[in-house]
């Protein structure tokens, strides 16, 4: 036969075909709940739901929401990993929701999700990050020049683009930030995603600030904390070789020392 | 789909916590503000970064070739005696090499716990006072350490 379509219609009328082929599975979600306006306490709720694994686990929540229960509550904006807002942590780790498909987290077990560590939890998967963006801002993420403005565009070599390529990527998840060992102890350390994105301006060649980041990065607090336990690289949706990022602020303020 | 409800929909009896009256929210410890104070601008910890690697790397021949001469070699730990060590510090070499030893693990071992104390010691004072006990230790064994090595006497009754 031809198509597909046509060789279908030749079968025998089997009632029971269309439900065997069916792509849904019941699947179980083991999310952490928090409502300060209820309880002082979380706990862990369990959904069954029938879905497609070929979803991602935001569509698991949205099906949730939309269908079980409304007050399951959870940020995201884009849903195409591009926003930042839905870092959570599934099965144990970092990631985005709506870039992770339930078929590749084995769907046979219950998918645990909870918020990210290390920030306060306001409601269900909602945290509080103002203490992430703090260290952001602290570490100065923006252009800094001395001198005038030139009147054209400031031009850069694609060698000199590429020095600094990877570290643009990231969108400010706080995937990496919230599963450091070392933040969840003291949230007074910048952080992976602070020094990712000083690096994005540390080794931008258009850039004149570098110095005053690195000076900024020298502090306790900076990336001398860091242990290189490699969770953030493992964390990162953007596939940001985080941990080499950190690693290359070090060299860098070792090699203006020395 | 799913039958059950919100797990903590529904509470029994009065409710402790309401719209008005939430519960408090569990802080993460030392948190990031707009008033965390500024850096100190100095190269203290990143000379303590690169202690730990220099001296880790000399530690690894120091602390290895130590255990080999102790542990292994000729009979292994039961020839270790009062005899065996006043032998080995009658020589210069050996005298150096317990030294440096014992400087570079107090305070590569020292330097490492000042880490895990600014880790894990939440309270400043809880880590301040930790902190002064970790220092009064490492002082305390360091220069004692370092008196026996120069003033060891093979003859003492
Ligand atoms: C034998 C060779 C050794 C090597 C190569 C070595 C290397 C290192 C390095 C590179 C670090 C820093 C880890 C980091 O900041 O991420 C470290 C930490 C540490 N070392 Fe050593 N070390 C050695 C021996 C010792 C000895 C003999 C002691 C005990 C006296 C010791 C106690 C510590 C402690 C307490 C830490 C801190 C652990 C932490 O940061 O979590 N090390 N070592
Ligand atoms: S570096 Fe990666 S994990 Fe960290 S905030 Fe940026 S995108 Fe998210
Ligand atoms: S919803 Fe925007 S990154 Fe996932």
């Amino acid at each position: 036969m031809a198509t597909p379509t046509l060789e279908k219609a030749d079968m025998a009328p089997e009632p029971e075909a269309g439900f065997a082929d069916s792509p849904y599975i019941t699947a179980t979600f083991r999310i952490r709940r928090f409502n300060p306006e209820v309880s002082d306490e979380a706990q862990w709720q369990d959904f069954q739901i029938e879905i497609d694994p070929k979803e991602r686990v935001l569509d698991a929540l949205h099906k949730i929401k939309w269908e079980t229960d409304g007050t399951l509550t959870f940020r995201r904006s884009c849903a195409h990993g591009i926003c930042g807002s839905d870092a959570m942590r599934i099965n144990g780790k970092n990631r985005l929701a709506c870039k992770t498909l339930i078929k590749d987290l084995n769907p046979e077990k219950p998918i645990t999700i909870e918020a990210i560590k290390g920030l306060t939890v306001l409601k269900d998967l909602v945290v509080d990050m103002d203490p992430f963006f703090q260290a952001y801002r602290d570490v100065m993420p923006f252009l800094i020049t001395k001198g005038n403005e030139p009147t054209r565009e400031r031009l850069q070599s694609p060698e000199d683009r590429e020095r600094f390529d990877d570290t643009t990527k990231c969108i400010l998840c706080a995937a990496c930030t919230s599963s450091c060992p070392v933040f969840w102890n003291d949230g007074q350390y910048f952080g992976p995603a602070a020094i990712v994105n000083a690096h994005r301006f540390i080794f931008d060649s258009r850039d004149e600030g570098g110095e005053q980041r690195l000076e900024i990065l020298n502090d306790r607090d900076g990336v001398w904390r860091c242990r290189t336990t490699f969770n953030c690289t493992d964390a990162c949706p953007r596939g940001i070789e985080v941990t080499k990022a950190i690693q290359e602020v070090k060299r860098a303020l070792i090699t203006r020392r020395f | 789909m799913s039958t059950e409800t919100s797990a903590i929909g529904d509470v029994e009896g009065s409710a402790l916590y309401d719209v008005d009256n939430p519960a408090p929210v569990i802080e993460p410890p030392r948190k990031r503000t707009g008033k965390t104070p500024k850096g100190s601008r100095t190269n203290f910890e990143m000379y303590a970064w690169l202690f730990m690697r220099l001296s880790g790397i000399v530690l690894v021949v120091l602390v290895l070739g130590h255990l080999l001469i102790q542990l292994v070699l000729d009979g292994g730990v039961s020839k270790i005696g009062f005899a065996f060590v006043a032998g080995r510090w009658a020589s210069p070499f050996w005298q150096m090499w317990d030294l440096a030893m014992l400087w570079l693990a107090m305070l590569h071992g020292a330097n490492g716990l000042r880490t895990v104390i600014n880790d894990y010691a939440e309270r400043d004072n809880t880590r301040f006072w930790l902190k002064m006990l970790l220092y009064t230790a490492t002082v305390f064994t360091v220069l004692l350490g370092t008196l026996v090595i120069f003033t060891f006497d093979p003859n003492i009754r």
